[in-house]
């Protein structure tokens, strides 16, 4: 029973990779400096489409974390974001026209990308609205954190997806490109996760937060996932299987402890809902290029027109990584 | 220079393999305070960086180069070119008193001057740390004594599995080497600082070739040949390191960034290790000569110790009833308990008026009504939303009612938790509460019939209700008493809590939590029952046994007066 699981993972991985090889035909490059690349580089993997306004911060945050080099997906695009990105010096951009959910939601693209430059290298998988955080990110650069995990033959790192908003109308305060997205949406909900375990890719998978809360209280299986591994330290072998939810070979998705201790995690503040998100999930819902039906975007729209307040009583006020540590929703493990 | 004063000048010597920049920072640093320092650099780094790196220091006439050996961790290379390049500073350096060993990503956090006049004062003392096998806790991979009685022939990095499987057959055939005649093996930190007479001594001794041979079988020689040939020639060992460098369960060498600045400033410690190659504030402060004052402090490492103790405990034991992305201990070990203790009633609510009101005004605890009440989460207050933004919503709990439960306990850790449960709650919580050992159950079982009876129903309805929640509740006993309930529980039959109610309310406060008053000042008013046993008989003569209650009789029942003396049955896991 073992060896036949392990064979067929081995196969559903073979197969995830040929179509990531398979799609490489559908990008067509816009600016290719892979040349540049060294051989310690962090390398950050991202999909975007019309994310203009978000991309001066999110490129300075990860830059200041120290990410060496940038590889997008620009999936046709018309707010001159894919101008914004060709025109930066560490980021290399491909374009394309396909289909998004033809695509997997983007993930083949991005394993291809992974499978292609990412050999060798940490690779940091991330949407443009999510902003990673790990212990000690406010005085360690993320190279102390893949030395670190390195050093302790640690291959995969977990962050789990925290749904940020802001306290009344999530269009209530207007975005402007550059502003720091956490000074609008600053709020989050510290203890109604629900976690099981996936008995066939193990990883964890987790439930919970304001979308559930808001959107999804009725049909509560139908929630997003928020477990994340967005931090790998990349070989030409591995896959990306559902968004960055779990990876094969399976090993990689064992990013906990099942005997009561707690290994090292971090956080993917996502920061969704801003003023920009009303019009973007009509943009999503027309389009339906989305996970499930687009069915999140037809909760969402019709939440969003009911009720635009995510805010409750008990809605925690972000403040460092700290917080989210003592708050138990991440962990310092034995990192010290 | 000021180690020429007292006695002669501490020699380093550095054993380097990465991070060559700052290895020669430090060799720097040393040599400007007048120490001579032996660089060993592992034979793994390419020629070109080795002649740059030699070259970067050639201006230092001081600072030499032994022969390179290949240093894979726990091999003979470690101590092969620790041996050579201490016999190179004594024979080069005849000033030399002290050696002291160290690495490339050691760091001094004290003045040179200071760690030489420490050492003046110590003149004939040797700082290695060296305990016997029996004594020492840090074994890897279950190895101890064995270290020294089997052999090693394979990697434990690269050939692990080799490694174990020869490990195994060894100690089937129960193989012992014997260890040559003089020595007692003892273990300890790599890093030392030794005499000359000392050093020297072990460096020709007549049997040293003897010696080497047994110790290359040795894993890990390089924490147990200085430090179990130390004991044979030192006339004074003090058994610690003066390097501070902690390791973790793996061991695997803690690492010091920046932000340990402070911690590491007031730790008095001489030399640090390991530190991060890109620490850049931690280099440029501690490599700087700022004329600190020099301070005659002991070294006192207890801070560093227990932060990294704490990481040790986080990354082992884990913070106890946490369920997170880091922490998902499996089901049915002692590690899933729940955050807290907490209580759970079954049955009282339905026999008393306003038992929440009561509770919570006995006890100092959040008593909730029915948790898993089938329409929403009753919260205390009924509030929609409480701690953690744990939602009311029915749907939203049932699809986890165990994480519903941790997380509520978690949210409020340090507020004693109570609720309500019933038969005609989620049926599937029972199991998860009976298998916490932070749950204290107290249950009367059969007054589920009360609200019926109270009920405005018609009775053909109220008798198929009956039959199922006493159903639903027989299951639910069978599980509170089953012999792998892990939680504790009392139970009462409702004839036999309303005989001596008092006796028993007493005891399910203590379960409660902290009472306000040592004894009950105020108790709960116990239901209009009148007329009860002629319901009950009413079912009964409708087919259905209602059993649960225990007897009670037909006739107009009165609440049997309060008796002090007689105790009330119950059943204790």
């Amino acid at each position: 029973m073992g060896i036949w699981q392990s064979y067929r993972m081995r196969v559903r991985r073979k197969r995830l990779g040929l179509r990531a090889l398979r799609k490489r035909r559908e990008l067509r490059p816009v600016a290719d400096r892979t040349a540049d690349l060294s051989r310690r580089d962090i390398l950050l993997f991202c999909t975007q489409r019309n994310e203009g306004a978000r991309l001066p911060h999110f490129l300075d945050y990860y830059r200041a974390l120290g990410v060496n080099h940038f590889f997008f997906v620009d999936n046709d695009s018309d707010d001159g974001s894919l101008q914004i990105l060709a025109r930066q010096k560490d980021v290399s951009v491909w374009t394309t026209r396909a289909s998004y959910k033809r695509s997997r939601y983007g993930v083949d693209w991005m394993n291809w990308l992974l499978r292609r430059y990412g050999h060798g290298h940490w690779c940091l998988t991330v949407d443009p609205d999510e902003l990673f955080v790990y212990p000690f990110c406010d005085t360690r650069p993320l190279r102390a954190l893949t030395d670190w995990l390195e050093a302790s033959n640690v291959k995969s790192f977990g962050a789990m997806l925290l749904d940020m908003y802001p306290k009344g109308r999530i269009d209530a305060q207007p975005y402007q490109p550059g502003d720091d997205p956490l000074r609008i949406a600053c709020w989050f909900d510290a203890g109604n996760y629900a976690i099981t375990r996936n008995p066939q890719l193990w990883n964890l998978w987790i439930q919970g937060g304001p979308r559930a809360r808001v959107f999804f209280r009725d049909t509560p299986e139908k929630a997003p996932a928020l477990n994340k591994i967005p931090l790998v330290k990349w070989d030409r072998r591995y896959v990306y299987v559902s968004s960055t939810h779990n990876l094969l070979p399976r090993g990689l998705n064992l990013t906990y402890d099942e005997w009561g201790g707690e290994k090292t995690s971090g956080m993917l503040l996502h920061t969704k809902f801003l003023s920009t998100f009303p019009q973007k999930a009509e943009e999503e819902l027309a389009r339906r290029q989305h996970y499930g039906a687009s069915r999140e975007y037809i909760a969402y729209a019709d939440g969003i027109r009911d009720n635009p307040d995510l805010w409750c009583r008990f809605s925690e006020k972000y403040i460092n990584w700290r917080q989210l540590e003592i708050l138990g929703l991440m962990s310092k493990g034995n990192w010290a | 220079m000021s180690g020429r004063q007292g006695g002669g000048p501490v020699g380093i010597v550095m054993l380097v393999h990465t991070a060559l920049h700052r290895a020669e920072q430090v060799a720097r640093h040393w040599a400007r305070a007048g120490c001579p320092v032996v660089i060993h650099v592992d034979r793994i780094v390419p020629r070109a960086r080795f002649d740059a790196f030699r070259h970067s220091l050639a201006d230092l006439d001081h600072v030499t180069f032994s022969q390179r050996h290949r240093c894979e961790w726990g091999s003979w290379g470690l101590v092969a070119a620790s041996q050579d390049a201490s016999d190179m500073m004594l024979d080069r350096f005849p000033d030399v008193r002290h050696v002291y060993l160290a690495s490339g990503s050691c760091l001094p956090l004290r003045p040179v001057r200071e760690l030489q006049d420490y050492l003046n004062r110590h003149p004939r003392t040797d700082f290695i740390e060296s305990a016997t096998t029996q004594d020492v806790p840090w074994t890897v991979d279950g190895l101890n004594h064995e270290r020294f009685t089997l052999f090693f022939p394979f990697s434990w990095r690269r050939q692990r599995r080799l490694f174990d499987a020869f490990v195994e057959v060894q100690r089937s055939l129960r193989v012992r080497r014997r260890m040559p005649s003089g020595l007692v093996p003892h273990l300890g930190s790599q890093w030392w600082c030794l005499t000359r007479q000392t050093l020297s001594a072990i460096l020709q001794d007549p049997n040293r070739a003897r010696h080497d041979r047994f110790f290359r079988q040795v894993w890990i020689p390089d924490e147990a040949y200085f430090q179990t040939l130390a004991r044979k020639y030192s006339t004074q060992i003090e058994s610690r390191s003066l390097t501070l460098s902690k390791f973790d369960y793996q061991g695997k060498p803690h690492v010091f960034y920046d932000d340990h600045m402070q911690l590491l400033r007031r730790s008095d410690c001489f030399v640090a290790r390991k530190i991060w190659p890109h620490a850049d504030r931690l280099y440029d402060f501690f490599l700087s000569d700022d004329g600190r004052a020099v301070s005659r402090q002991e070294p006192a490492p207890g801070k560093i110790d227990r932060l990294f103790a704490r990481a040790v405990e986080r990354r082992t034991r884990g913070r106890p009833g946490l369920f997170s992305q880091s922490r998902w201990p499996r089901a049915g070990r002692t590690t899933d308990a729940s955050a807290a203790k907490y209580a759970v009633f079954q049955g009282f609510a339905e026999l008393f008026e306003d038992f929440e009101g009561w509770l919570s005004r006995a006890t100092g605890a959040q008593v909730h009504g029915h948790l898993y009440a089938p329409d929403r989460a009753e919260f205390a207050g009924r509030q929609a939303v409480i701690a953690g933004a744990l939602f009311d919503s029915a749907a939203l709990r049932d699809a986890n009612p165990r994480a519903f439960l941790t997380n509520l306990l978690w949210n409020t850790r340090g507020e004693r938790q109570c609720f309500q449960y019933g038969p005609r709650d989620t049926a599937t919580a029972c199991a998860i509460i009976a298998a916490d050992p932070n749950a204290q159950v107290s249950v009367i079982s059969g007054a589920w019939a009360v609200p019926l009876f109270q009920s405005n129903a018609n009775f053909a309805d109220i008798r198929a209700e009956a039959a199922r929640l006493q159903g639903v509740e027989a299951r639910m006993l069978k599980t509170w008493r089953d012999g792998r309930t892990r939680a504790r529980v009392r139970i009462w039959t409702m004839a036999e809590f309303i005989e001596a109610p008092t006796e028993a309310l007493q005891l399910v406060l203590e379960d409660a939590g902290p009472a306000k008053a040592p004894r009950l000042s105020e108790a709960p008013r116990l239901r209009d029952l009148a007329g009860f046993g002629q319901f009950l008989q009413n079912l009964k003569n409708q087919g259905m046994h209602p059993y649960l209650m225990g007897d009670f009789p037909a006739d107009p029942m009165v609440p049997a007066p309060k008796d002090p003396e007689r105790k009330p049955y119950l059943v204790r896991k």
